[in-house]
């Protein structure tokens, strides 16, 4: 996949993340400001590289605002910003998508 | 699972803090809402959001219920797709009036059963009938299809379609509550009945959950965990009951043991209806 537009994901709300996805001219560059930084930074950096893995996007500039987000909503929060800035009208694969 | 739905919790699919914490309240069933509670531009968020939940978070016991679109607003189709995905338990409908809107549901739902292997006819439904016409026709809704599990009165669209608005005495819900409630037990399903908005009248709320108690339904629908106690207390039975509860199952265990054809208690025949009661009135202690 391609990233093609820049997309806006989520809330700054407790418990929500803020995605926003952009193209890059190369490789993936993700800036995180997170409430639990220290503890989950790390965490949050290297799913958010899993999930572009995952959609073999190889080139995205990642800005994430995070407070306190469980993983289920960074994927969902996260897929729906990729399907957001992709081209074309790409429906999700339900079936395949983890 | 139980198959007691006292209580039937609204969640918004869009709001992440409210779909963790659903998990720790008693409720008995969760409700995950894509369709009013979520905005046209965000419903693409929203259906991930609460697929993700579904396959991660922990909800135990509870019975995991999504309110999806209707297949005309554009928004239906990926919702039902997305959630048989997520393997949930039941699929609700809103705005129901035919019983060709459950069968063009069903036909959705066996579709993508079959290309996502999971077996056909797994996925349960229910039915939200919010109009003078689904009222009308709430017969023909429950007798649909072998998936429902029960119909459910949404007031706040019934009151609008009827020129109405909620009153504190409820009396302008009391055609279309007596049309659910028959409708659901000529059929043997479930009803349940609409939300409760006013949150700071306990009162008015505790008169309400009476009265749907008196009529007959199983439960309510209810959009904060503050309303769960009050429902279970209305719901759970007497020690009166519980105790006449067990004297029937301890009679019809005994007449089994002596293969006695006849069962009675303190003179009076027990029947199958009674017995049901009896299970049911346990069945609530149980969960109180």
């Amino acid at each position: 996949m391609e990233i093609i537009n820049q997309s806006t994901s989520g809330t700054l709300e407790s418990s929500d993340i803020q995605i926003i996805l952009g193209p890059n001219k190369q490789g993936i560059d993700i800036d995180i400001r997170s409430s639990v930084q220290k503890q989950f930074g790390e965490h949050i950096d290297m799913l958010i590289r899993k999930i572009l893995s995952d959609k073999m996007i190889e080139h995205a500039k990642v800005l994430v605002v995070d407070n306190g987000a469980l993983d289920c909503t960074i994927r969902a929060r996260m897929e729906t910003a990729i399907y957001r800035s992709i081209e074309g009208n790409q429906r999700v694969e339900w079936g395949v998508i983890k | 699972m139980t198959n007691l739905r006292r209580t039937m919790m609204f969640v918004p699919g869009n709001h992440p803090a409210m779909i963790r914490d659903a998990s720790i309240y008693a409720s008995d069933s969760i409700m995950f809402d894509l369709e009013d509670a979520v905005s046209p531009f965000e419903k693409d968020s929203a259906r991930l959001l609460v697929y993700h939940a579904l396959k991660m978070v922990d909800y135990g016991e509870k019975e995991l219920i999504v309110r999806i679109n209707s297949l005309n607003s554009g928004f239906g189709f990926d919702d039902i797709e997305a959630m048989i995905a997520a393997d949930v338990d039941v699929i609700r409908l809103p705005k129901t009036e035919t019983a060709k809107d459950i069968k063009d549901v069903e036909e959705v739902i066996e579709s993508y059963e079959r290309k996502l292997g999971r077996e056909v006819g797994s996925t349960k439904m229910m039915a939200a009938i919010e109009s003078a016409k689904g009222t009308l026709n709430a017969l023909e809704i429950a007798e649909s299809s072998k998936r429902l599990i029960g119909i459910a009165l949404g007031a706040e669209d019934y009151v609008t379609n009827m020129k109405t608005r909620r009153y504190p005495n409820g009396n302008e819900l009391l055609f279309a509550r007596s049309m659910i409630i028959h409708a659901a037990r000529s059929v043997g399903i479930m009803a349940f009945d609409t939300i409760y908005t006013d949150l700071d009248n306990e009162e008015g709320f505790k008169a309400e959950v009476e009265l749907i108690h008196q009529l007959g339904f199983d439960g309510k629908s209810i959009i904060n965990p503050r309303q769960i106690k009050i429902v279970n207390e209305i719901y759970r039975p007497t020690k009166k009951e519980i105790n006449h509860a067990l004297d029937v199952i301890n009679a019809i265990e005994e007449a089994n043991e002596k293969k006695s054809g006849v069962i009675a208690l303190n003179g009076k025949m027990i029947d199958k209806p009674i017995v049901e009661r009896a299970k049911y009135v346990l069945s609530l202690a149980n969960h109180s």
